[in-house]
């Protein structure tokens, strides 16, 4: 019984920040985050790094809808509306746009498997270190060690 | 090795169709349906075939774009009769770019292109502002990349459209290509 309070008590203690962070509404949007995160429509780089005359347009559009308490994904949401998908920096988690984020994970989980079947095929052509060698030497080259051995004062 | 020579490829390939920077003139100029401005409708310049178009392509943060709009605006007032002046705005906001329209009292037909997809890769623009002259078959005549300085250097990019519609007035046949006032698709 003591210790089921006690299990009680810690998942309560685990729980509680984790409750409280979900109470808590999504943090304020703010431009410096966005303008990492979405285009210039003309420049062909990211927002934060152009002032060309239509960056400063968008910056605009974006202060305005903060100042409206719009979320990020509601602001960049409206800035596909407002310019098309190309607007954003990275590509958006669904629909084709998941590809993006699947094929390396793929190319990682297929290059690790390679590397894996690659080792297993080495290690199983790889000779037993410890068996004698198949072939000794030839009488040739017994010969010849004989005759180098005999050079040498042991 | 091959990777490289791929890589290579790529790279060549890249600036080869970046080389392509314009449209040939005479050939047909690309068509896309693109939303009206204001929103509520959509237009293509296939809408206009049979009539010769001055396709004048802008944005509302563009300066040189607000500094030959009313010479534009005057040129269409006079010959909207003979060429369907059609704006194109694109890479906007829509806010802004009916907030243009309004301050320049500018009436023609307008088409958006939001992303500048269109007028990036299918009428290969380098800028804004760009004119292009589409002939009634839909060929391309004329291209001018910048701001016109005034109305006469928009007559003079006219001239083979003016010149044609001339010669028809003058043979009394009123039926020819471009008969039709711009605001008003075919």
């Amino acid at each position: 019984m003591k210790r089921l309070a006690v299990l009680i008590m810690l998942l309560c203690a685990l729980a509680g920040p984790a409750l409280a962070l979900a109470d808590n509404p999504p943090v304020r949007a703010n431009l410096p985050d966005l303008e990492d995160e979405v285009m210039c429509p003309v420049c062909g780089t990211l927002l934060g790094l152009s002032h060309s005359p239509a960056a400063e347009r968008e910056r605009v559009f974006i202060r305005k809808l903060i100042a409206e308490g719009k979320t990020d994904d509601q602001i960049k949401d409206a800035l596909v509306a407002e310019y098309g998908g190309q607007v954003l920096a990275l590509p958006e988690n669904r629909g084709i746009d998941v590809w993006a984020y699947a094929v390396p994970v793929i190319g990682l989980v297929l290059g690790t498997l390679g590397v894996i079947w690659a080792i297993v095929a080495w290690r199983r052509r790889r000779p037993d270190s410890d068996a004698p060698p198949e072939d000794g030497p030839t009488g040739e080259e017994t010969e010849r060690l004989d005759r180098d051995m005999a050079r040498f004062d042991l | 090795m091959l990777c490289v020579a791929a890589l290579l490829g790529f790279l060549v390939w890249g600036l080869v169709k970046k080389g392509e920077s314009s449209l040939a003139l005479g050939e047909p100029v690309p068509v896309a349906t693109l939303p009206t401005l204001p929103e509520g409708g959509e237009g293509s310049i296939a809408d206009y075939k049979g009539q010769w178009v001055l396709l004048n392509v802008w944005a509302s943060w563009c300066v040189p774009c607000k500094e030959e709009s009313p010479a534009l605006d005057r040129f269409e007032r006079k010959h909207g009769d003979q060429i369907a002046v059609v704006g194109l705005d694109t890479k906007d906001l829509n806010e802004d770019a009916l907030a243009f329209l309004r301050e320049h009292d500018i009436r023609y037909p307008q088409l958006r292109d939001a992303s500048g997809d269109y007028t990036d890769q299918k009428l290969k623009t380098t800028g804004v502002p760009e004119s292009f002259l589409i002939d009634p078959r839909g060929n391309l005549v004329a291209h001018f990349p910048g701001p016109f300085k005034d109305e006469a250097a928009i007559e003079e990019f006219a001239r083979p459209a003016l010149k044609q519609q001339a010669s028809i007035s003058e043979s009394g046949n009123g039926s020819g290509a471009g008969g039709q006032k711009s605001g008003a698709p075919q």
